[in-house]
């Protein structure tokens, strides 16, 4: 290290603890950031990541009291002593709600916020914005309003409305949360990029790890439980069983690589797919690929919801769907894939009769259900938001999941066994008398599942039921939605986790510009090029192993892949 | 999902010598313009203010479709205005201009005047000239530019950006507002007319209860980010949106300007009252 250079950020035996907590956030925190380094920091929920991106920020001590012992610097000066608008000059931060952070009424408006705020005169503003909004490829969409911009625009507009300070160290907390893959993986390009050119240094709060690196860091630092347990670069973090111990999951070839009995040290540069050296250990590759069985169950169930030639339009100009035809088999688990603006959303709108489909008939157990109401309906098609904050109305988990039965008129006599048998299938059955206030996020979500399970629907949807959440979140969610499935309840989720499609649903359904593009194997759907860029999904790094391995069919491998995977867990 | 969530203010970016005018000119204009026409009872005057507002309209392309609502609305209050003015004070007009020219007897003592009926002529179209300014100004102007503007005529700039963020995430609060309705009547909830009174009213709790937590989780959100870029830490900010001041606002600051004096001259000068009188 240059001694010459004081680090740009240098934490010393930190310690903080929020005054509405009972128990320090983050423990004796040590640690030392020079300029132009690129960090990423990866953790578990509740590992106190956010907090320390908070604390670098000037968040935490102004805008979230607590109490701090030991010493944060930025450049040299103890944060206690500059204000949040100081350290708002020198950290600039992207959050993770692209929309949510967009405060003006156009992408150049709020690229110009900050200096609005500081009085730069009209002249100077508008050339910096213009300038700025080059470096993200923005400038053509300076009018464009938040409503006609995608997650990805959004997110460079957010990062634009950093770099018009000139800031020295850029704060990304959770950049990759909100976006679909192909946007996110750009996200990391372009973050790469501007480092590359400007020199500043990075700091990325993430717990995707092998979507950040897509391209290099220079350390990785893995906290858990408000302490720094590891420092390191990608390859010995990744060859070293941390990621397991804390629960991140780690990148999807280093998995397969495992699966094959290679030995993944430092040698083989795992840390990267670009630097992987396969040499030797590629027939150990091709040997555990040539050992898997095939194993593709056919469901054969009759079929419990069908659309047929459905076509909608919200205005009666522009059509959202058109010529849309899904058989869904009773007790399949199933993706519904695509970009944002697709028709996603809109196609579950017409199956729970929130929307009236222009022509076509939907049938459930070959009847037109047409005439239903949306009431009647949500006994046979349930669906659950991906906010649990925009479903729960009761102070009560008792009383919010057996709102929808009082609401029919069920007695109490009644509503009790019920609910105490959807708690139990929930695993909330030790929360039966807690308000919902007392619960996590992870368990909020449970009720929501769990009251709309009450009113025993035998299709349920769920709109990107894994979003934001860390891996042993998501498993909990997933494994606890394997358990409904197995129950026989058919169940669609509307996604854009790659993972999620890999582990969990045989089958994807792709929308495209309101049409059905693709309705087959998820492997195919992954390893598909047009499907890929049309679904805005990006090739899984199994996909690049396989070619590294000298496989030739990548599908068959990704295939392969999920069977193993699933004969393991045994599914 | 922005196809039906829709633009709460139909402001539109044309390109007319109107939206080309920057907020500040216009906000001027409306007041000088609407003073003009609340100052004088002279219904000459208000006559050509009024062709003066319709002319503009017609230049700033304002669809009939944009400013439908808001005519029925108007024209709905002028009706009512009418029939309630004569109703309460039909002898109005003569108390103002002294004579009493009967039209037509009515019932009891009551009889309509050509008093009576030149006063809330002139009357009704103050409103029907004062009316068309404001569209003109709400519709073609940027909702960021007309914070802009009122923090220019001495609003704090904290009371203008929450007009603007009130724009700006107003329509994210209703496509929540759908959402959660829609959910929350798959569960069952009934908010047609056929349930009760008083469960409608608990039924709306069951709407709004969410809404307000999902809003408060965004607010959150919102001055964290407005924090982190400096809002509020000087007592001026400049405006992105902000418009200089060039030749052709200038001339309407000017005529509007001139209208507002003539319409006091005319009262000063000419009929030596804010009325009009020409019964004597």
């Amino acid at each position: 290290m240059d001694m010459e250079n004081q680090p740009v950020i240098e934490f010393k035996n930190f310690t903080f603890q929020y005054f509405s907590q009972a128990e320090p956030t983050l423990y004796d925190i040590n640690l030392s950031i020079n300029e132009g380094e690129k960090i990423l920091v990866v953790g578990p929920s509740g590992s106190g990541k956010s907090t320390l991106g908070h604390c670098i920020n000037g968040l935490i001590p102004f805008a979230y009291k607590g109490e701090i012992s030991g010493c944060l610097t930025i450049n040299g000066v103890d944060t206690r002593d500059k204000s949040i608008f100081d350290l708002s000059k020198i950290v600039g931060t992207v959050l993770q709600d692209a929309d949510g952070q967009f405060v003006g009424l156009t992408a150049g408006e709020d690229i110009a916020f900050a200096l609005e705020n500081d009085n730069v005169p009209y002249d100077a503003m508008h050339q910096r914005v213009r300038r700025v909004a080059e470096m993200v490829g923005m400038e053509t969409l300076l009018d464009s309003s938040p409503f006609e911009l995608s997650g990805g625009q959004k997110q460079r507009t957010s990062l634009a409305g950093v770099l018009v300070d000139d800031v020295d160290i850029l704060l990304f907390d959770e950049p990759l949360a909100n976006l679909d893959p192909a946007t996110g993986k750009t996200a990391i390009e372009i973050i790469d990029d501007i480092q590359q050119r400007s020199g500043k240094t990075i700091f990325i709060i993430e717990h995707r790890l092998e979507d950040v690196l897509h391209r290099y860091v220079d350390r990785i630092i893995v906290l858990r439980e408000g302490r720094i347990i590891a420092d390191k670069d990608a390859h010995s973090l990744v060859s070293s069983e941390i990621l397991k111990d804390t629960g991140i999951r780690e990148p999807l070839y280093v998995t397969a690589l495992k699966y094959a009995g290679v030995n993944v040290s430092e040698e083989i540069k795992p840390g990267y797919i670009a630097t992987l050296e396969l040499n030797e250990t590629r027939n150990a590759v091709v040997d555990w690929h040539r050992s898997i069985k095939k194993d593709w169950r056919e469901n054969t169930n009759p079929t419990i919801l069908e659309m047929e030639d459905i076509t909608f339009s919200y205005d009666g100009s522009r059509t959202v769907l058109q010529d849309i035809n899904i058989k869904i088999q009773e007790g399949e688990m199933l993706s519904l894939v695509g970009k944002n603006g697709a028709g996603k959303s809109t196609l579950s709108k017409l199956l729970c009769g929130f929307e009236k489909e222009n022509t076509g008939v939907i049938r459930y157990r070959d009847a037109d259900i047409a005439d239903l109401t949306i009431k009647e309906r949500a006994e046979i098609i349930g669906v659950v938001l991906q906010n649990p904050n925009q479903m729960i109305s009761k102070p009560m988990i008792y009383d919010e999941v057996a709102l929808g039965l009082r609401f029919r008129n069920i007695s109490e006599e009644e509503i009790r066994p019920r609910v105490e048998k959807v708690l139990k299938i929930c695993g909330l059955s030790p929360f039966i008398k807690w308000p919902i206030s007392a619960l996590s996020y992870g368990q909020k979500k449970r009720v929501t599942i769990a009251s709309i399970l009450v009113l025993n629907p035998k299709i349920l949807i769920l709109d990107e039921p894994t979003a934001g959440q860390d891996f042993r979140h998501y498993t909990d969610i997933m494994e606890f939605l394997v358990e409904i499935n197995k129950l026989g309840v058919t169940v669609i989720l509307i996604t854009h986790d790659m993972h999620l499609m890999l582990e969990y649903t045989p089958r994807a359904i792709v929308l495209s510009n309101g049409y059905i593009v693709a309705d087959t194997k998820a492997s195919i759907v992954l390893t598909d090029a047009d499907v890929i860029s049309s679904a805005n999904l990006k090739e899984t790094s199994l996909y690049h192993l396989a070619q590294m391995a000298g496989i030739a069919n990548g599908t068959q491998f990704v295939q392969a892949f999920i069977d193993y995977e699933r004969r393991l867990k045994k599914r | 999902m922005s196809s039906e969530a829709g633009k709460l203010f139909s402001y539109d970016m044309v390109d007319t010598p109107i939206h080309r005018l920057s907020g500040l000119t216009k906000l001027i204009c409306f007041l000088f313009l609407t003073f003009a026409v609340m100052y004088s009872y002279d219904v000459r005057v208000i006559l050509v203010v009024m062709v003066f507002s319709f002319v503009v309209l017609r230049v700033s392309r304002i669809k009939f479709s944009q400013i439908k609502l808001m005519v029925i609305y108007v024209a709905i209050f002028i009706l009512t205005n009418m029939v309630l003015s004569f109703f309460f004070a039909p002898e109005f007009g003569v108390e103002i201009y002294g004579t009493r020219h009967v039209i037509r007897e009515l019932w009891g003592d009551v009889a309509l005047t050509q008093e009576q009926v030149l006063y809330q002529v002139t009357k009704q179209l103050k409103y029907a000239s004062v009316i068309p300014l404001g569209m003109i100004f709400l519709l073609t102007t940027n909702p960021s530019e007309f914070a802009s503007s009122l923090s220019r005529v001495g609003v704090h700039y904290k009371a203008s950006f929450a007009v603007a963020l009130t724009l700006r995430y107003f329509p994210d609060i209703q496509r929540d507002y759908r959402d959660i309705s829609q959910a929350q009547q798959a569960r069952g909830l009934d908010l047609s007319r056929k349930a009760k009174f008083v469960d409608r009213f608990k039924n709306a709790l069951m709407i709004v209860v969410p809404l307000i937590f999902s809003s408060l989780d965004r607010i959150e959100l919102i001055s964290n980010a407005m924090d982190l870029r400096g809002f509020a830490k000087a007592k001026t900010r400049t405006w992105y949106t902000a418009k200089r001041f060039n030749r052709a606002d200038y001339t309407a600051v000017i005529l509007s300007g001139l209208i507002f004096l003539a319409t006091i001259s005319v009262s000063i000068f000419i009929n030596q009252s804010r009325f009009y009188n020409p019964f004597i």
